[in-house]
Order: structure tokens, then sequence, then C-alpha cells
């Protein structure tokens, strides 16, 4: 199989398997879920039988249904912070690679110091002021994650713009969107995907941290990181539902590292 | 019993063969069926164009290949035994110790943060051969012959305390400490200056033949290899092309390719190009008491006046750190000059690039240095040509293809050409398409900035005579920087001279290069290296003489 037309070694395969299985049972989540994920089916902690796969949960509901609606708010929710932060991260960082030393200054100082806040911390604080809106949840944990493109994005911007075609733009008297956009970003392109495919974890983990601190996404909703929190405790007493989201989310971490592993060597193995 | 030929052999190569596979898979010869002999003591010259496969010829008489490259068939003998049989321990006792190399660049080779004296005792003491105090003896007395200043101090400075020159001597000292029996010099005086590479050139040559050293020098310069070599194999896409001694390749080539490189290199030295004036005195740009330096350094541009005429080729000329590119910056706005005036047809220009009109910035174009990073990697011909003409001149989209494809005639691409991109090209084709660029925006100036140094000879050699027929064509004044007189003589109406950031002299070509001239106008003249082998021994003992003035001034 060839992507990028760069032929695919097996752990990519396995990578690619994974992230294409977990995407498709969270589009496809109401065809294939047996139940509604918020109906209370039957007694808490059922063990798994021929209705109910893996069993019913803490309020009886049906696990395999909450795993795969859990998915949908869980990657679809990552997936669009990670873009919202990619958009804000990189245009800001390319802008300060190539606008000279004030705005670099202005901007990297700002990002300094969001950076000089542990994360979560941080993310836990404003959620707790500005409340557990959804909306909040997205802008809060991509303005965070964008801080981090920023400097991949700067640092990428920066040896870009020392070479001569961008200098001959500029002398052409070409504007700041052309130069970030068809001079700068073409040739920047391969690690940031590379670069989209890790942040994507992170964000992913991220949000299951969140939840599982009950700041994330809220019930009836069902998402990995809140299906860990709310199982764990039954672990004690020998109920294995934990294992199933707990599990979901270290396969998807993994196939997207195998995947993201692979778009970095050949990004290297082009520069 | 000594094999027969190992009495005075040193190195036998037989057959060599050198590939690499590529990302498609394929295997490409980068070397193939090369076959010499080098004496003790003697020096062969390696001559080939970029991609002719010198270096790594060099690289594997240590046995020794770039990674993704192997050495697949051939014998290479030094001093009787196949190196290419010989164990790990053996072979790392061998190099460094045995052949030694030394590199284009010394400043990409030395550690900044260890000082230069560790790093050229460094072989000797880790392969136990020498003590400390021994090594450093050796040292000092190493500088002392390569010409250094202050022998006895001088191991105790970094890397960035001494000069391009110096620090390329202190590398052949490095090579030399163990004595080895060959050292594989691989175009070691190609990144210096002019004048500089003369100092080199002799130090380097003294060296070789005070100790009986055997040598394989790699270059692509002829009149260099001259001067220091009794043997030279020309070498073209990986094969030889010719071996012989020195003075029959540069007097008597047997073969075409052998003969168009002796030729260019004859008209670069001897030819002087002839001022086709246009009558047409219409002043393009003018420079008056121009001022420039970055950030509250010294200056860098200091109280330059030229002046460019229509159809005129002005050459700024200068060693590095002259200023002469910077000059260009001045002009075309990326460094806003201090004071001084700058008239471009008529009118006064903003001294920053912001400031100046869409107009003002299409009649002044540049082409750059190295066309591999000067042209965007992941846009077409079309997209790098076209863009200019949509840019200022605003055409349809029909036209603009047209247009480009028009220009690909000019600079003698194919039309197919179109959609590819600048990675499928070769070097010369990457600067054709630069100057197509530049041409889209039918300019009135075009500043050539060192526009052939990255190239080949042969193909700067079309490079020139394609922008000498460009300028013929549409009356262009060109605004030519370089360091390479012979360019100059063959393609400038005008020179400036270039030192320090100042102008020494100005003028018409011919006045400036006749005697007399300017005394640092006649060392650049007199350090461009010419193919007679006596050259060097001629300059050095001139210098001796009339040097010391122009160094103190």
């Amino acid at each position: 199989m060839r992507l990028f037309r760069q032929k695919m070694p097996f752990k990519a395969l396995i990578g690619l398997l994974i992230v294409i299985i977990s995407i498709s049972g969270a589009m496809f989540a109401p065809i294939l879920a047996p139940y509604p994920e918020a109906d209370v089916l039957g007694r808490a902690w059922a063990a798994p039988s021929a209705g109910h796969w893996l069993g019913l949960d803490n309020l009886g509901r049906d696990v395999l249904s909450r795993l795969l609606y859990g998915a949908r708010l869980s990657i679809g929710l990552s997936l669009l912070i990670t873009a919202l932060s990619f958009t804000i991260g990189v245009f800001t960082g390319f802008s300060a690679a190539v606008l000279g030393k004030t705005i670099d200054m202005i901007l990297s100082r700002a990002v300094d110091l969001l950076l000089s806040m542990p994360a979560l911390i941080f993310a836990m604080v404003v959620l707790s002021v500005l409340g557990t809106d959804l909306a909040v949840l997205i802008v809060t944990i991509a303005i965070l994650d964008a801080t981090r493109i920023f400097r991949v994005s700067r640092s990428l911007a920066m040896n870009i713009a020392t070479l001569d075609f961008v200098e001959a733009a500029r002398l052409r008297g070409e504007g700041l969107w052309w130069i970030l956009r068809r001079e700068i970003l073409p040739n920047a392109l391969a690690p940031l995907v590379a670069e989209f495919g890790l942040r994507f974890c992170f964000t992913f983990l991220f949000i299951s941290a969140l939840s599982f601190l009950g700041l994330g996404i809220q019930p009836p909703n069902a998402d990995w990181g809140s299906m860990v929190k709310d199982y764990s405790a039954m672990i004690m007493l020998g109920v294995p539902t934990v294992f199933y989201p707990a599990g979901a989310i270290a396969t998807l971490t993994i196939g997207i590292n195998l995947l993201v592993d692979w778009l970095v060597s050949t990004s290297a193995a082009k520069h | 019993m000594m094999d027969k030929r190992t009495e005075d052999t040193l190195l036998e190569v037989e057959g060599l063969r050198i590939e690499a596979a590529s990302q498609t898979d394929v295997r490409s010869v980068l070397v193939d069926d090369v076959s010499f002999a080098l004496k003790r003591g003697e020096v062969l010259g390696l001559i080939g164009e970029s991609g002719a496969g010198k270096s790594t010829i060099g690289l594997s008489s240590m046995h020794y290949t770039r990674p993704g490259c192997a050495i697949t068939a051939g014998r290479i003998i030094f001093n009787g035994r196949d190196i290419r049989e010989i164990t790990e321990t053996e072979e790392r006792s061998l190099r460094g110790v045995k052949i030694a190399y030394v590199a284009q660049s010394a400043a990409a080779s030395f550690n900044p943060a260890l000082t230069i004296g560790r790093q050229v005792c460094e072989v000797v003491v880790r392969h136990k051969l020498m003590s400390k105090a021994a090594a450093k003896a050796r040292a000092v007395d190493l500088f002392r012959s390569l010409d250094l200043p202050n022998p006895e101090t001088f191991g105790q400075r970094y890397p960035h305390q001494v000069s391009g020159g110096q620090l390329q001597r202190a590398m052949a000292a490095m090579a030399m400490i163990a004595e080895p029996e060959l050292l594989v010099f691989d175009e070691p005086t190609t990144a210096l200056d002019v004048t500089t590479q003369v100092e080199v050139l002799a130090a380097f040559r003294a060296l070789v033949r005070e100790r009986g050293t055997a040598a394989l020098y790699i270059t692509h310069d002829l009149a260099v290899v001259a001067q220091i070599a009794d043997r030279i194999m020309v070498l073209r896409h990986g094969k030889m092309v010719e071996v012989g001694s020195a003075e029959t390749i540069l007097h008597a080539p047997q073969d075409d390719y052998t003969k168009r490189l002796v030729a260019e290199r004859n008209a670069a030295v001897a030819e002087y190009f002839v001022a086709t004036s246009k009558g047409d005195d219409t002043t393009v740009l003018c420079m008056d008491g121009l001022v420039a330096s970055y950030r509250g350094l010294p200056r860098v541009i200091d109280n330059v006046s030229m002046e460019l005429t229509r159809g005129d080729t002005l050459a700024v000329v200068g060693e590095s750190g002259s200023g002469k590119s910077t000059l260009a910056r001045v002009i075309v706005g990326l460094l806003p000059r201090e004071s001084g005036k700058l008239v471009f047809q008529g009118k006064e220009l903003s001294a920053a690039l912001a400031q100046r009109s869409r107009e003002e910035l299409r009649r002044i174009q540049m082409i750059y240095q190295n066309p591999d990073i000067a042209l965007n990697p992941k846009q077409t011909l079309l997209e790098i040509i076209g863009r200019p003409i949509e840019f200022y001149l605003g055409k349809p989209k029909k036209e603009i293809k047209e247009r480009v494809l028009e220009l690909l005639r000019q600079i003698e691409l194919p039309e197919s050409f179109i959609t590819r991109r600048p990675p499928e090209l070769s070097g010369g084709q990457k600067q054709r398409v630069c100057i197509a660029r530049a041409l889209a925006a039918q300019p009135d100036a075009i500043i050539c900035d060192e526009v052939t140094s990255a190239l080949d000879p042969l193909v700067a050699e079309d490079i020139l005579k394609l922008l000498r027929r460009l300028q013929e064509k549409y009356g262009l004044a060109y605004l030519f920087i370089t360091h390479d007189l012979g360019t100059v003589r063959r393609i400038a109406n005008k020179v400036a001279i270039m030192r320090k950031g100042q102008v020494l002299a100005y003028g018409e070509t011919a006045d400036v290069f006749s005697p007399p001239y300017h005394p640092y106008t006649g060392l650049l003249l007199s350090s461009v290296p010419e193919m007679r082998s006596e050259w060097l021994d001629e300059v050095l003992y001139k210098r001796q003489v009339s040097v010391a003035s122009v160094v103190s001034s």
C-alpha cells in the first residue's frame, strides 16, 4: 500500500488499520450500536451476554454502545480541537518567523507565559471558572495546544524564511498571506502533518484526563475518559468493564503513534 | 619478500566501482571502472565537475564511502595490501594515521568548542602514537612550516578566532600530524578567496614536497591543480576520461572533454570583453554616496557611488566581507541605506522595500547565487515563472502560460518543463529558470549576485552566454556581483573593485585592469591562478616584493 508515494511498512499499516476501525466505529455509531447510549437496560454491572457483548455499566447501560458513541465524542472533539489549534498555532508561528523581531518577541513571550503554567492545571482553572461548557472546553484546549504548535511552526518557518525564494517573493512585493500560504506552508507541510498526528494523540488523552477529573465531557454523554472514571472503582470487585474504554484509548493512541512514526521518518528522509 | 610493485607504488586502484542505492531502489553507479596508481611522493590531481565522482574516489582510498554507497567491485591496494579485505581494527589504524583527509570546509570540520591545538593533536594522542607533549611540539612545528602566525600559541586559539585560510591550513596540520603516507585533499581551497588561496596552496605544496608525502588532490579548477600535481586524471560522470602528466593534460589534451575544460579555463584568463556600446547613455541606476550598516555595527557600505546605464554590465568585484552582496541588499531595499542617494530612472527610490511601489519593484529584479534555494521546490515552473507576470502585469491565465512557454524557449529549456518542479532540474537548468523569473517581470535592471559561482565551469560559461544574449536583445542593465575576475573580464564593460565596504577602483573594465592600477587590483589580478605550473612560484616571488605595501594599507 502506498501513501504520499511512499511504500508503507507493516507497523504503519497496523496503525492505519486501527485508526480506520476507530474512525468508522465513531462515524457509524448510530447504525452499529445495538442500543442508545443513555438508556438503562438492566441490572448494573451485568456480565457480558449475547444481548450485551460487553455487559452493562454502573447504571445498567450497554457498554458496547457507549464505547461506540464515546468514540464519536472523543475522536471528533480531538480532531476539532487539533484542527483549531493548528490553525491558530501555524498562522501565528509563521507570522512570528516572517514579520521580524518585534512581532516575534511579542508573540513568543505571550506563548512563554502560557507555557510556563502546567497545561492540565491551567485548563482546570479556566474550566472551573468559566464552566464546563463544550465550547469553552474546545477553545481552552485549542489555545493551550496552539502554544506548542506555535513553537514548532515558528522554528520550521525560520529555517524556510532564510531561503532565497522567500526573499525573492518579498522583493517581488508579495503580501504576508501569499508568503505564508504559497512559499512557506508547502515546504513545512510534511513535518506539520506528522506533528498533527502527535498532537491529536495528546489532545485525545488530555480530554480523557479532563473527563476523568469531571471537567471534560458531561454526563449522560459518553466519552472514553469519563467511562474510565465511572468504571474504575469496580476493578477492586473484579469487574473488568474498565478495560474496554481504557483499552480503546491505549489502542488508538498506539495506532496513531505507529502512523505518525512512519510519517515523521518519511518526512525526515525527505529533508 | 616484498612484492615488486610495493617498492615505489603506494596506492593502486584497479577497476573500482562504487554504487549508491537511490530512493527508487534502482542502483546508480557513481564510479565505474576507475584504475590508477600513485607512487610514493607523487601528487595526482583529480579533476571533474560536480557529480564526476572525484570525492567518492578520494574517500574510497581510505575504504570509506558515504552512507548509502558501497564499493561493489575492484581492488584498492595500499602498501601492498588490499584494504577492502583488512579487518576493522587494521582499518582504524590506517585512517588518520597512514592516510589522512583534508576537507573542503575547515569551518564545518572543526569543533567550535575545542581549541585548534587539541583537535590537531587528537589523532596521535588517541592512537597512542605520541605523548601529549611530543604531539604538541610536532603541531607547533607543522604550524610553522604552514606559515601560520605565532606557531607557538596558535594551537591555543579556537576555530572562530582565526581566518578561513588559517583554519584550512590548521586542517592540513591535523592531517599531517601522524606523518601519513597518503593525503587526500578534497577541494581544500575552493571556499577561500583568491588572495588567500594563493597562500594556502603554497603552504600545501611546500608541506607535501618537504615531507615527500603522496597526495590525491581533488579540485574542479585546472589552474589550481596545475600548481601542485605531477599527474592529472580527468573524470566525468564517474568514468575516467583521460590520465596523464600535468603537462600533457594542460597543454596537449587528447580527449574532447578535456579540451573543452582547458579552453574554458584559458578563456577565463585571457579573454577581455569588448564593450559593445549601445550608443545609449540613459542612466538606469545611479548610486551616490551610499552608506549602510547592520544595527550599529561599523559601516558595511561606505560612501559607494557608481552608475549603471542601459545595456551596461557593471561588475562589482571583491573578496568575502567586501560588502558587495550588502550593496545588492541596499539597492533592492532589504537593508535600508543610512544616507546617500539611490536614483532609479530619474526618480529617487525609498530606502526601505515596503515603501517602494510595485512598478519600482518590477523594474529591478534579482538573480541569486545558489539556484537550489532560490526556487520554491514545491512550485511548478509555470507557477514560478508565471507569478511575476500575474503579479506585476495582471495578465489572464492563458496569456501567462503562453508567455511562460516563450520564456522557456528563450532560456533554452524544453516547453515540456512547464509542469516540472525545481528538484527535477539540474543546477544549470535551475539557474536558467531564475533568469526566466527575472525576465518575466520585464525589468530594466537585473542584479546578478554571484550567479555562476555555484555552477560547474562549462555550465557557468553557458549561463554567461545566455545573459549576454538576453542583454543584447532587451537592452538590460546588469549589476554583476562576483569574486571571480575571469567572469568579470568576459561579461563586464564596467567594473568596481570593493574592499571593506569602499570602492577602490571604478571605471571601464579595460582601464581598471590595465596598469597603473590600484595595488589591491594588482593583488587580485595576480592571484587568479593560471595554468602554467610555474605560476605559483612567480606570484610568490612577486608578493615578497610588493605585498607588504597592500596589506598594510
